[in-house]
């Protein structure tokens, strides 16, 4: 309610722009408003989203003429594909990453992680993929932008995926190496402080392997921030990599919302911050099934 | 009748020597590339008796703990050396290692971060065992049961968390896994520190009850001289890393040489009052 609220109460409307065209009479624009509902009050307009995400719409597109859920669905389904796959080596490469780190600590290995960490958190996102699209039109090893080469339906199966998995790098690696850092350190710290705690000094006293030390004794009990992050991970799905999206010109929800913020294409904007922030729940809810299922701890609570 | 015994225990050689031991932590200040160095043990001489109790206590920082690690090999010394048994053991690699590591088994002062929070009661003692391939299945169980009714504990609660269980259970869990391997030497880190004054009391009465049945030799850290006066055959006094008082407990508690020694003897509060009220078999 509250998303709809805060969209509706934003001055103009799409049809803000046609009234400027001297072609387009002033009775054509109020019968377009009519036609979409736009002379009704704000209680009105709600009562029938509602009704129309009850029906699986979600709405209407003022710019594209068809549902917002029709419009989102496509988008959303390149949006996951985007970050899911980041998130997926995110995780791949901060877990094992980390615990090697936190079994170094204080040692050149560690340094030199946290110093690298510490200039990646300082670089914007946007710089990071701003230079590495600089990078790959200065080279042509990847395509700058797209999802899709041009003459992609003539393509043979394998050829297609491999044109797909070359169009995702740049936004890939904007997007792992922008969320590495974070990751990496809460790997590490968490790791680090189980490491130093006396169970662990004393199944080391037991005679416990080193590899079995680490991932069946120190990682299951240093989990438990890591699982909340990883809910904030599937949480951020959808709306974590908008503004790689727009830069690398990525057709997922963010230039979709860019776009449709700038035309106050109303509906499509409540229907993304909607889905994001459906996503989210659905992520601290997986979070906390996960915390359960790991931690006695947290079920004794 | 007790100095007897320990001076008879004395003849024999000695389980573990620590000979002219030392450590340095180097640490960083942050946002600064100074570092400074912390001279945790300087030449350290120590000698433990077999199925002796051996005290080492200090104040705070003064390296006991250090020394603890050093000597069950959780920490590897800067120099000097550490025999066991007629080995030496300082330059052992982890393999080399794996003999030793059942022979000497450590009870830590934090009897909550010392027990793996994930694991049942029986888990945490059946652990050692299954590392050390000593018992497998229902034997391990079995035996983990054993050992949680051998130090008090029943064994109907062998599937309970660790954290369910008192500060004082937690001890006793604790002192049940460090047996399970039947050790040679047990070093009690700090294990009484944060306990109330009774179950303290309880506690030792199991330790020396095991020590019995078991033939366990004790290296018993604490800052309590007190504490140690009640229970140690022979008594080392650490400050600042380095040894400054070593003795049977009649010498050190009846002519201490060093300062800092009859600083801890004058700051010591006496437990008899404890040991008195403390009903055997009384579980905390």
């Amino acid at each position: 309610m509250l998303c709809f609220l805060f969209a509706d109460l934003a001055p103009g409307s799409f049809f803000d722009e046609i009234t400027l065209n001297p072609q387009i009479s002033p009775e054509t624009v109020a019968a377009l408003r009519s036609h979409y509902g736009l002379d009704q009050p704000t209680p009105v307009r709600y009562v029938r989203w509602v009704t129309s995400v009850f029906k699986g719409e979600w709405g209407y597109s003022f710019a594209y003429n068809r549902s917002v859920s029709s419009l989102l669905t496509v988008r959303a389904g390149n949006t996951l594909l985007l970050t899911g796959m980041a998130t997926l080596l995110v995780w791949l490469i901060a877990v094992p990453l980390g615990i090697w780190i936190a079994d170094h600590s204080d040692g050149w290995v560690d340094r030199l992680c946290m110093r690298t960490t510490s200039v990646l958190l300082s670089v914007p996102e946007l710089v990071v993929a701003l230079g590495l699209l600089y990078l790959v039109v200065r080279t042509h090893v990847l395509p700058a932008g797209g999802m899709v080469s041009l003459g992609f339906d003539q393509l043979g199966r394998w050829s297609k995926l491999s044109d797909s998995m070359m169009h995702l790098m740049v936004p890939v690696i904007t997007l792992v190496l922008s969320s590495l850092p974070i990751l990496l350190r809460h790997v590490r710290a968490s790791m680090v402080e189980v490491l130093n705690t006396p169970f662990i000094h004393a199944a080391r006293g037991h005679g416990v392997a080193r590899a079995r030390l680490l991932f069946y004794y120190a990682l299951p009990a240093a989990a438990n921030p890591l699982i909340s992050l990883f809910g904030f991970s599937v949480g951020g799905l959808l709306s974590g990599s908008l503004l790689v999206e727009v830069v690398t010109g990525w057709p997922g929800l963010g230039p979709l919302l860019l776009e449709a913020t700038m035309s106050r294409d109303l509906y499509v904007v409540v229907g993304a911050v909607m889905s994001s922030t459906l996503l989210m729940i659905v992520g601290n809810l997986l979070a906390d099934v996960m915390l359960v299922a790991a931690d006695p701890r947290v079920r004794m609570q | 009748m007790a100095a007897e015994q320990a001076a008879k225990r004395a003849v024999k050689p000695a389980l573990a020597r620590v000979k002219a031991l030392s450590k340095q932590y180097v640490q960083r200040r942050a946002f600064s590339r100074t570092k400074f160095v912390v001279d945790a043990l300087k030449n350290v001489d120590l000698e433990i008796q077999p199925e002796c109790l051996t005290a080492l206590v200090g104040s705070s920082g003064s390296g006991k703990s250090t020394l603890a690690s050093c000597l069950a090999m959780l920490e590897k010394a800067d120099a000097g050396e550490i025999w066991f048994e007629r080995e030496e053991i300082s330059h052992c690699s982890a393999r080399e290692l794996a003999w030793l590591r059942p022979k000497i088994q450590m009870v830590f002062q934090d009897s909550a971060g010392a027990l793996n929070p994930l694991f049942s009661a029986a888990q945490i003692i059946a652990e050692p065992l299954e590392v050390q391939g000593r018992e497998s299945g229902r034997q391990v169980r079995r035996r983990a049961c054993e050992l949680m009714e051998e130090v008090g504990l029943s064994a109907d609660w062998a599937d309970r968390s660790a954290l369910a269980f008192s500060g004082g259970q937690r001890q006793r869990l604790a002192i049940a896994r460090a047996i399970a391997l039947q050790p040679t030497l047990l070093i009690l880190d700090e294990s009484l520190s944060g306990l109330d004054l009774v179950t303290q009391a309880q506690i030792l009465n199991l330790l020396a009850d095991i020590r019995v049945t078991h033939s366990l030799t004790y290296l018993l850290i604490s800052h309590d001289l007190s504490l140690v006066g009640q229970v140690a055959d022979h008594i080392a006094v650490m400050h600042r890393g380095t040894i400054i008082e070593r003795g049977t407990r009649q010498e050190v508690f009846g002519g201490a040489q060093h300062e800092h020694t009859r600083e801890l003897l004058a700051s010591t509060q006496t437990l008899e009052s404890a040991f008195r009220t403390a009903r055997p078999g009384m579980r905390p």
